[in-house]
């Protein structure tokens, strides 16, 4: 065993973007992954790569986004050079588009806001005149909208490909199938043990705990508080279509294949991933309103996944103060972040570097207090 | 290009047959079978061309799962040959990349 043994429990794309960054600067990383029978959030993340109006109640989120989206650009070039998989990174400016004054007004405010509490995320606001100059498809219910300079979209799936097969040619190992039960810290010898409900056990010198819905349980039994909660998403995708959206929109984004991706759904609905018909009109409905001719375009798949989230909408990265060298990771953004997951919470739990500036905020301490109050930002 | 078939349909007694349009072609072939089996029965294979890469594509599972196997039939673009049964009179058309959302809500035609 090496001196610096990496254990990543979860292989979706927060556990494997911090696993890459950790074994592309030669540590000894494996990832315990449970496979596709795990919920996957990659299948429902709707593929944007997106700044804008994020951080609205935390600055340091902002920060922390607008540091991600600006390294995605060499991950992704990274990936393509080692891998030969291209993520589908497309950085060219977003939209938000909203059907009412009232409603794009509040966008104003919030971004406005953003910009000034965090710093260096600058936006603008449209008239539907201006929009149609970037978006000439866009139908007369649109208001208005926000167009952030910074904002774009990757393939979440191909990412996450890209990202496993990165791992390979670093030389990490990656165990499917196994569903991790148990961590164990033996404080003496600095060393954790994962055990998996098969019977099978892993030592490392270092664990990270990023298994989405099933972080908390982990994360528990080496002292970190991270409350995770679920959300569904439901999503629509279309027929390929000949490219008519230029740049993506927070109500659908055209992928480079030509299909339309239309999303997205937030629901609470427990552990239940599947598509309802009430969702799927309200999508479709306000698809058709801001983009008016995909009324005409044929529906080719409908589905369901869940998200895990925070109750405020935030990250943890918290290491734990009584098992040193253990960290849990809970985070809703995974293709946003992937970038600042690699290149800097990589290198920072596998024991290279300091915990990153600021990072302390994002500690799941904070909702410890009895009479903690949060709004969720998602 | 080849138009040596790979597949037959078995003749069966007292089997109603309706002429269908292939690029222009006309073709005698069992009523009810699908316009994909209609067309591979017949030697055709390449259906449409490739959205991204522009490469001739020919059904793959026909079971309406893959989207390799789409035509235009009767105007309308991108229909999905395997899900689709003959009709007589049906007149269809190879279907060229992907059609244009604007071409759809005009009323559907490809720009051939």
């Amino acid at each position: 065993m090496s001196s610096n043994q990496v254990t990543i429990v979860g292989g979706g794309l927060v556990g494997a973007a911090i696993a890459y960054g950790a074994a592309r600067r030669g540590l000894s990383v494996r990832v315990l992954d449970q496979g596709d029978t795990a919920f996957r959030a990659s299948r429902g993340n709707f593929g944007l790569v997106w700044l804008s109006s994020k951080g609205g109640g935390m600055p340091e989120y902002a920060r922390w986004t607008r540091e991600a989206v600006g390294l995605w650009g060499g991950l992704h070039q990274e990936l393509l050079d080692l891998t030969g998989v291209d993520s589908g990174l497309v950085q060219q400016g977003g939209f938000w588009l909203g059907f009412s004054d009232e409603e794009v007004q509040k966008r104003a405010d919030l971004l406005a806001k953003i910009d000034r509490e965090a710093g260096g995320i600058p936006f603008r606001m449209m008239e539907p005149a201006e929009i149609q100059q970037y978006l000439p498809d866009i139908g007369p219910k649109v208001a208005g909208g926000s167009w952030g300079a910074h904002d774009g979209m990757a393939n979440p799936l191909f990412l996450l490909r890209a990202l496993h097969s990165g791992l390979k040619k670093c030389g990490a190992d990656i165990i499917t199938g196994v569903d991790i039960t148990a961590i164990e810290h033996d404080a003496a010898a600095g060393r954790f043990t994962a055990r998996s409900r098969d019977g099978q056990s892993w030592i490392s010198d270092r664990i990270v705990i990023a298994a989405g819905l099933g972080v908390s349980d982990l994360a528990g039994q080496i002292g970190i508080h991270a409350p995770v909660v679920t959300t569904r998403g439901q999503v629509l995708i279309t027929e390929r279509l000949k490219p008519f959206m230029d740049y993506p929109t927070n109500k659908a984004r055209q992928t480079t294949e030509g299909t339309v991706q239309i999303g997205s759904t937030t629901e609470d609905v427990g552990l239940d991933d599947g598509t309802t018909v009430d969702k799927i009109e309200w999508l479709a409905r306000r698809a058709v309103d801001t983009f008016p001719h995909l009324a005409h375009a044929r529906l080719v798949r409908a589905w369901g996944a869940l998200r895990p989230l925070t109750p405020d909408g935030y990250p943890i990265y918290q290491e734990s103060e009584t098992c040193p060298g253990g960290f849990a990771v809970v985070c809703h953004s995974g293709v946003t972040l992937a970038a600042i997951h690699a290149n800097i919470l990589g290198p920072w739990m596998g024991g290279l570097t300091d915990a990153p500036a600021g990072v302390a905020r994002f500690r799941g301490s904070r909702f410890l207090g009895k009479n903690t109050r949060y709004a969720s930002d998602h | 290009m080849t138009t040596e078939t790979l597949f037959s349909i078995p003749a069966s007694a007292g089997q109603k047959m309706v002429r269908i349009e292939f690029e222009g072609e006309t073709f005698q072939v069992p009523e009810g079978i699908s316009v994909a089996a209609a067309l591979l029965s017949n030697g055709r294979g390449a259906f449409r061309t490739s959205i991204v890469g522009g490469a001739p594509r020919a059904p793959y599972c026909m079971m309406g799962i893959c989207f390799e196997c789409l035509v235009e039939i009767d105007g309308i673009p991108a229909r999905q040959g395997c899900m689709t049964p003959v009709r007589n009179g049906m007149i269809i058309r190879r279907q060229p990349g992907a059609p244009s959302l604007k071409a759809l809500a005009s009323g559907g035609r490809n720009e051939h």
